[in-house]
């Protein structure tokens, strides 16, 4: 069976680049405002967007994210809203995979054999949640992928090649590699090392490999772009969010704008980074 | 809820790392590698006779074990039923129990090479105690402390900072121990190759619950011998305060099997259950998952973690541990709670009828002792854990107290 995630980065590969993945916190910093970035984000460039679900313990999780969730659960979002977010984008958008990121507990309270029925009915494809490793699998990996819906996991510096095959037995879509061993937002990877982690994990497996953790511009999206098949932008998205506010936190006329001029920026530099198809 | 008793309630946790449905390593793939190395480390250690030596010559030199168990003749006489019986677990090295716990990870940090410690703490206790331990043994030691809790608890990071340990004030979420913890994980995220993250209560990934449980059984294995020395036979109750539950879960656990022991396990109920400012996660909470194992948390209906409230920091926490949990609904162990009045009363109550301030966290287990010890026989033989001890606390009580 493939998916819209199988397809999408089937399309980018023909074309010889890497995919770009963007995230955003959902209901930041008000449920509309959020959904009219996501709705702007393919036509800015992005190929893939992932939808943070705000949670109050982000753990895995820097300054940056951790505001922008805090700013949405002020704003009164919930896991439902979230869930209502992607049905309203896929009324006019039947492509672009929609990810839902986040964390355990709010998906285990909702319920999971609700969530996955009401996510799969509302046009998601796929699902990261952070505090769910390998080990867990029969908690929510085994149900999504029988629900129809792709898990991607996260993959590290420190997950070494004897415990790789673990990680990847039921991922599907992507994997994820996260370039630092660290939370989000902070420590710039060490870009000459994140070609050969990718390529050792291509060892294990026939997934795409999107690389996210320390994109923050269009020169840096290039540079992961030569070497993996896909480029996560997240805490750099979140925080042109919150810079966009006014002083009281509120959306602006620029908020939209603010986020899609810094993914068609992040969009070229991928672009630039494309090979000639053979 | 009552699931069906297990033949034994001692042989927790599992292979996975689950006491029942609870417990279980809900941690960040960064950290996995981490958790199943400790996870091995410790099983070495718990097998080897040279660690257990090793850690028995600090409790009896350092730390000052065994603590006494003594009889409370006045508190006795005043509650006029059970005979009374405090675990002095407030006259350790440090002040609480939490030592006992530190000890055994700082030698297991340093069997694995590690240098540099970090901690998560609120009232400042554990920060205190692996302070200390780090002082000691001249390793590398961060706390992380909420914001609002490093303006609560001045004298106590005083005490950090005066033993050499550099105290980061969280200033994510709600500034309190719930963002410590997830400000410690995200430390342990960015720095896996050197550090240790020395956990304070009975919580957190496995192997974590289960660890923290043997460490501090060593209160509930001398409560048995010293109850067969004093009186000849096992005591008929046991009552304990519960944040975390590290201090309960310590001197329950030897004694589990044992059925016709009676448990009670007190909760904070800070204002009041019913006006939801309090931090009791069995009596008014709901299973969920945070700081890596599945528990009793306080949320709200979106699976969002609120904030606990005890007049006591140390037990202002959303959660529980694990073992509690499954404790719970097998129904083994009894749990209560205790209001913050209820709490000050007693506080005041021991301090002059013994001439011993306790702690406000034990002093949750106290108030309990004056319901419970009435209504029993003067034969009954009730032990309550006297965790901490309230020097701490006189600021706090005195605010209460309107003044001096």
């Amino acid at each position: 069976m493939t998916t819209r995630i199988d397809r999408r980065f089937a399309e980018t590969r023909a074309q010889g680049r890497a995919a770009l993945v963007t995230f955003v916190m959902a209901g930041d910093p008000d449920t509309a405002t959020s959904l009219a970035v996501i709705k702007a984000l393919p036509k800015a460039g992005a190929d893939l967007i992932e939808v943070g679900m705000p949670f109050t313990d982000p753990m895995a999780d820097g300054p940056a994210i951790q505001a922008a969730g805090l700013r949405a659960l002020h704003a009164g979002q919930t896991l439902a809203k979230t869930i209502g977010m992607v049905r309203d984008f896929r009324k006019d958008d039947a492509d672009t995979p929609i990810i839902l990121m986040g964390y355990y507990n709010p998906i285990y309270i909702y319920g999971v054999d609700r969530f996955l029925k009401d996510a799969a009915e509302a046009g998601v494809d796929g699902l990261i949640v952070v505090d769910l490793p390998p080990e867990e699998d029969a908690e929510l990996c085994i149900p999504s992928l029988k629900a129809g819906l792709n898990f991607i996991r996260l993959a590290t510096p420190t997950t070494d090649d004897a415990r790789l095959p673990k990680v990847l037995q039921n991922t599907s879509g992507f994997v994820y590699y996260v370039s630092v061993t660290g939370i989000t937002g902070s420590a710039i990877p060490d870009y000459s090392k994140v070609a050969g982690a990718v390529a050792r994990i291509k060892r294990h497996t026939e997934l795409p490999i999107a690389v996210g953790f320390g994109v923050k511009n269009a020169e840096t999206a290039e540079i992961i772009a030569r070497g993996a098949d896909g480029v996560v932008v997240g805490s750099a998205l979140v925080e042109a969010v919150r810079i966009s506010l006014d002083a009281q936190g509120k959306a602006t006329a620029k908020t939209v704008a603010a986020v899609t001029s810094l993914v068609s920026d992040i969009a070229a530099g991928v672009r630039r980074a494309a090979k000639p198809v053979a | 809820m009552t699931v069906q008793p297990p033949n034994s309630f001692r042989t927790g946790p599992d292979e996975t790392g689950h006491f029942g449905i609870f417990g279980g390593r809900f941690v960040a793939e960064t950290l996995m590698p981490l958790i199943l190395e400790l996870e091995q480390a410790y099983k070495d250690a718990k097998a080897d006779p040279e660690f257990q030596k090793q850690m028995n010559g600090y409790l009896a030199h350092y730390v000052g074990r065994p603590s006494p168990l003594y009889f409370a003749e006045r508190l006795t006489e005043h509650c006029g039923g059970a005979k009374i019986y405090l675990k002095r677990d407030e006259l350790n090295h440090t002040g609480a129990h939490k030592v006992n716990n530190v000890l055994g990870q700082i030698l297991l940090a340093m069997r694995m090479g590690k240098k540099r410690i970090i901690a998560e703490t609120g009232a400042g206790q554990h920060g205190v105690a692996t302070a200390t331990m780090c002082a000691r043994f001249g390793l590398q030691c961060v706390v992380y402390m909420g914001a609002v809790d490093v303006e609560r608890q001045k004298p106590n990071v005083f005490r950090m900072k005066m033993l050499g340990a550099e105290v980061v004030p969280v200033q994510s979420g709600a500034k309190t121990l719930k963002d410590a913890m997830n400000e410690a994980l995200r430390d342990w995220v960015s720095n896996v190759e050197d550090t240790f993250y020395c956990i304070g209560t009975a919580a957190g990934p496995h192997p974590y619950p289960g660890m923290v449980r043997d460490f501090q059984c060593v209160i509930g294995r001398e409560t048995r011998e010293q109850m067969m020395e004093r009186e000849g036979r096992l005591p008929d109750s046991l009552v304990a305060c519960i944040g975390g539950g590290s201090n309960a879960i310590g001197l329950f656990h030897p004694f589990l099997d044992d059925r016709e022991v009676e448990i009670y396990g007190v909760e904070a109920a800070g204002h009041g259950i019913s006006t939801g400012e309090h931090a009791a996660s069995l009596t008014g909470g709901k299973p969920g998952v945070l700081h890596g194992n599945r528990t009793y948390l306080l949320m709200n209906d979106d699976g969002q973690i609120v904030e606990g409230h005890s007049i006591s920091a140390g037990l202002d926490y959303p959660g529980i541990g694990p073992e509690h949990s499954w404790l719970h609904e097998t129904g083994r162990v009894k749990y209560i709670s205790a209001t913050d009045k209820e709490a000050l009363d007693a506080f005041q109550l021991l301090s002059k009828l013994e001439g011993i301030i306790p702690a406000l966290e034990p002093s949750h287990a106290v108030a309990k002792v004056l319901e419970l010890a009435p209504q029993k026989p003067k034969d009954h033989l009730m032990v309550v854990n006297l965790c901490g001890r309230g020097d701490k606390d006189i600021f706090t009580v005195a605010e209460h107290l309107g003044g001096f």
